[in-house]
């Protein structure tokens, strides 16, 4: 996979390592700080009697803190940190994204109306779009693995999952 | 030998057709229950408890430690084939389970772990049947400084692995915490690190992480690797059983090592996944091959397979000779007997011994019933790989969803899942070591809460830790595999030098 | 429908007020889906266990023609449980079963949650708790403990309990009180583990409920000093070899003056049909009347007190309010 990135004819483009390195250490920069707000509220010192509710949380925090402006330094001042390593080629964001958006909305669709009808929907579209099956199969089969779960978790494990803000199913006593 | 007698005759309770059938239907559910994610081991039990109800009270026992041992079984099958733990305690397997797999070697991979898991809790059995009054009283030895050195080893057996960057695996390490310290504190009864979001306040569940984490960035990953519809080619033949088995007897060591490692958190009580994680780090260590590890080493699979099982099954001696329970499963079991009408604890021995003795042979008889099932479906869960990747990856985050949902029944963890999926996914590429992260979410707060209740005790004096031999001995053994890589180098270094 | 729900709140009045104790079809309504029994604890532990055999009961007898389906929401020491029963408001299909934790969690986090934006139900029982030692330590009494305790100067003795800010710690502040001593309190996440490190000797006394602490009692390595109800637990027959539930004095009579007791209860949604309430408080005096649910109180040694409609919620507002003051005085109120 490295390679097919880095040779190639022309530098394939795409969001760069570097800029990757960044976000995250970024990203983990902010979560510490957060952290280490929160345990000084909680109180952050060795009290007598061992130490207080934020006293680790807040070393973990500035753990987090150092470590992630270790990697940024890196990032920043380092010779040659993958600046023209690629992390994700345009090409291969799309693909990831084509999992990724449909699943968000399969999460926002469980939500709203459910697991069971969201996972039929989910499943079907998945397999016409990316698998170009034909409708009708994708549709049956993701009937099938919706009602198997219903029947193993409602009937028989007496486990209810999330029905949605508009419940659907309501009509058979669900 | 009186132990003998008393075994025989639990066979006889336990050898009744019905008894039979239930071990049967009892493995069959629990493989089902491990093999989905959320829903495993304590959990799975609860919700199949109030069905045993009508049952009598060995039946009853009978059937629930079989699921038991389904779900110990069936937590490895989606680790190995999908890179999904369904349980806390298959983390560990997925470090090499999954690769192989990847390889094409997924009918290995199973009955190498099928196996382990069969060597760990038989050999924990056979200590139980021998050696229960004895060993159940080592259990009362742990107060809190001597968890907390349980937990300092585990750590101590597993940092400095990586290959990673140190700043980063660092900083997943400590991630791992900060996630971990969210919620409530045991301690004090504060909530921590919720930001006035009353959501928050469950904290994140080690298994929401690990299905984010691994299964979903794992599909997100191969997506990437330019549309990988097509099933990976798996030998489905039982042939392969076999030919595994040949392989296997080379690695009696690691076996052993795994079996002490796993009978010893069981009993002690810390628990299968400790245990799982420890033994994985320890085998590193030990292995001529350890620099390998990661990469689909057979090894990688025996050692936390090999001593999750043999906690799990041992963390019921605790359970039924102390009433302890030794795993949150063992705890739902616990209230179980309670439900029944009996007692736990150190008169059952004595009051209760058909109970006591036919459930200790339905632990043989449970674990070579279930060895049959799963290794004879090897072939089935290796031929799931076949089917097209447009087929598998919406119905994996279908169950990884169902499996996020079951844990705490909440809605926001679903999110949260995915979330971590999109975290996994980056942190892969950006080489964040995962595993590091992982231990230190699932052990992090009960690891603090060990060592705030120790200061507590002591009233701030760390020296409590060194305090008798036992707690000393184990930090000791902490210390020795935290320095162990450079024990290792300055080997190397004098061996250089004569 | 809205007929009968006019017509069944006529009744209503009527059976909150105390008619309902006759067991029988009183209640019009019936549930049309499986009911949601939420535990505001983890799995195993005591409420996990009353509820999951309550359960198993109404599965077994046929109590109710919708199944019963426990589900546990224990975030945030039950918070979780609490505030989505509050949200579930005029859901007929959801119960919760308490412990105290429905005063001491709101009091000790700030979560927003009050049990009068529930509808109380029925009082199932009332949990004791009794004072533990280890059988191998000299002290016989409450006070030879207590004194010994104050002897060896403040926390010097650990007490252990199950989390912090809740009933266990309640009652050693209260007994610090009662006692003018003060032991260093331990939490630990369950009340199996406490009695297993006192057994350990890691600690040096526990308040674990009967049920938590009756395995280690029988076995002889636990020594019961007193019970922390008003009067002694009913049970009379032999436990341990020479003593019953009802040998065991009470801590008043022990000179420590103080009392205790834990609610285990139901609750439903706030803005339910008073009809509906009526259908589960008779479907608990069917569940009380089976022979499971008398021998799980007798082998807990549970206060079978039984309360429903107002005494019940008179009941509760008094509790509140004491735990109010215990707590006030412990300074475990949440800071604004």
């Amino acid at each position: 996979m490295e390679d097919k990135q880095v040779s190639g004819e022309a530098a394939p483009s795409g969001i760069s390592v570097r800029t990757a390195e960044i976000v995250v250490a970024v990203f983990l920069l902010i979560l510490g700080s957060l952290v280490m707000y929160d345990s000084v509220r909680l109180g952050f010192r060795w009290a007598s009697d061992g130490p207080e509710a934020g006293y680790f949380p807040f070393y973990i925090a500035v753990i987090i803190c150092i470590a992630s402006l270790g990697t940024l330094g890196q990032v920043l001042f380092g010779k040659s940190r993958g600046e023209h390593k690629v992390f994700v080629e345009w090409e291969q964001l799309k693909l990831v994204m084509s999992v990724l958006v449909p699943a968000a909305f399969f999460v926002f669709g469980i939500q709203m109306i459910g697991i069971y009808v969201a996972s039929v929907a989910y499943i079907a579209f998945f397999m016409v779009w990316l698998g170009k099956y034909t409708l009708i199969k994708s549709v049956l089969l993701g009937i099938a693995v919706s009602v198997a779960t219903f029947m193993m978790f409602e009937v028989w494990f007496k486990v209810p999952l999330f029905k949605g803000a508009f419940n659907p199913l309501s009509f058979i006593g669900y | 030998m009186e132990e003998i007698n008393a075994l025989f005759h639990g066979f006889s309770v336990a050898l009744t057709p019905f008894n039979l059938m239930l071990m049967v239907i009892g493995i069959v559910l629990g493989v089902l229950i491990g093999v989905l994610p959320g829903l495993g081991g304590a959990n799975g039990i609860a919700i199949l408890l109030p069905l045993t109800f009508t049952m009598p009270p060995t039946s009853a026992v009978i059937m629930l430690s079989c699921i038991y041992w389904g779900a110990l079984f069936g937590g490895a099958i989606t680790s190995i084939l999908f890179n999904i733990p369904g349980e806390p305690w298959s983390v560990a397997t997925t470090f090499d389970g999954y690769p192989m797999a990847q390889q094409g070697k997924a009918g290995e991979a199973l009955t190498t772990a099928f196996t382990s898991s069969f060597i760990g809790a038989f050999f924990a059995v056979v200590m139980i049947t021998f050696l229960a009054p004895l060993v159940a009283k080592f259990a009362l030895k742990f107060g809190p400084p001597e968890f907390f050195s349980v937990f300092f080893l585990t750590f101590c057996s597993f940092i400095g692995m990586g290959k990673e960057p140190p700043f980063k695996i660092v900083a997943a390490m400590m991630l791992g915490f900060a996630l971990a310290a969210v919620g409530i504190d045991t301690v004090t009864g504060q909530l921590r690190l919720i930001f006035g979001w009353h959501e928050l306040m469950r904290g994140f569940d080690f298994l929401i992480a690990v299905i984010g984490l691994f299964g979903i960035g794992e599909i997100l990953l191969s997506m990437e690797e330019g549309l990988s519809f097509q099933g990976r080619a798996a030998k489905i033949d039982m042939r392969i059983v076999i030919d595994t088995w040949k392989k296997l007897p080379k690695y009696w060591l690691t076996s052993l090592r795994s079996c002490i490692i796993g009978c010893w958190m069981g009993i002690t009580p810390g628990g299968a996944t400790p245990a799982s994680f420890m033994s994985y780090g320890i085998a590193k260590r030990m292995s001529p091959d350890g620099a390998k590890f990661g990469t689909g080493m057979p090894e990688g699979i025996i050692a936390p397979e090999t001593a999750a099982h043999a906690a799990g099954t041992a963390a019921l001696l605790p359970m039924l000779s102390l009433g302890i329970p030794g795993s949150p499963t063992a705890a739902v079991l616990l209230g179980g007997l309670l439900i029944w009408g009996l007692q736990p604890g150190p008169l059952l021995f004595v009051e209760q011994k058909d109970f006591v003795w036919g459930l200790i042979a339905s632990m043989y008889l449970g674990n070579i019933v279930g060895l049959i099932i799963v290794l004879t479906c090897v072939p089935l869960f290796a031929a799931i790989l076949r089917i097209p990747f447009s087929i598998v990856a919406p119905v994996i985050i279908v169950i990884c969803a169902i499996g996020a949902f079951t844990v705490n029944n909440a809605m926001l963890d679903i999110w949260f899942m995915l979330l971590f999926g999109v975290m996994g996914y980056a942190f892969k590429k950006l080489s964040y070591p995962m595993a590091p992260l992982v231990l230190a979410l699932v052990l992090g707060d009960q690891a603090e809460d060990a060592f705030r209740q120790s200061m507590l005790i002591s009233q701030g004096d760390v020296r409590v830790f060194f305090s008798n031999g036992l707690v000393g001995s184990i930090m000791a053994l902490g210390l020795l595999m935290l320095f162990w890589p450079l024990i290792g180098k300055l080997k190397a270094r004098m061996r250089n030098a004569s | 429908m809205d007929i009968q729900r006019v017509l069944s709140r006529g009744l209503l009045s009527l059976a909150v007020c105390g008619l309902v104790t006759v067991s029988g079809p009183v209640a019009a309504w019936e549930p049309t889906k499986p009911v949601e029994f939420v535990i505001p604890a983890g799995t195993g532990g005591g409420a996990d266990q009353m509820a999951r055999l309550i359960q198993g009961i109404v599965a077994k007898h046929n109590l109710m023609k919708q199944a019963l389906i426990p589900v546990n929401k224990s975030g945030g020491a039950g918070a979780e449980g609490f505030l989505e029963v509050k949200a579930a408001k005029g859901d007929p299909h959801k119960i919760i079963i308490t412990l105290s934790n429905l005063f001491t969690t709101p009091m000790a986090t700030g979560v927003p949650f009050n049990w009068k934006e529930l509808t109380p139900v029925a009082m199932l029982s009332l949990d004791n708790f009794v004072l533990w030692v280890n059988a191998e330590d000299p002290y016989k009494t409450a006070r030879e403990y207590l004194d010994a305790v104050k002897k060896g100067g403040p926390n010097t003795f650990k007490m252990g309990g199950t989390g912090s800010k809740q009933e266990d710690q309640i009652i050693t502040v209260a007994i610090e009180k009662a006692a003018g001593v003060k032991f260093t309190y331990i939490p630990f996440k369950g009340g199996g583990a406490v009695a297993t490190q006192l057994v350990g000797k890691h600690i040096n006394s526990s308040v674990n409920n009967p049920i938590e602490a009756v395995a280690q009692w029988r076995a002889g390595a636990l020594r019961a000093l007193c019970v922390f109800d008003d009067q002694r637990m009913p049970y009379k027959d032999k436990v341990t070899a020479t003593q019953s539930w009802n040998d065991i004095p009470t801590c008043k009579e022990s000179g420590v003056p103080m009392e205790y007791v834990m609610l285990r209860g139901i609750f439903m949604p706030a803005g339910v049909a008073p009809d509906v309430v009526a259908f589960y408080v008779d479907l608990f005096n069917k569940v009380r009347a089976t022979p499971e649910w008398k021998k799980f109180m007798e082998d807990g040694a549970f206060n079978q007190t039984y309360m429903t409609g107002k005494s019940y919620a008179d009941w509760v507002a008094k509790a509140e309010a004491l735990h109010r003051d215990l707590m006030k005085e412990a300074g475990f109120l949440a800071k604004p």
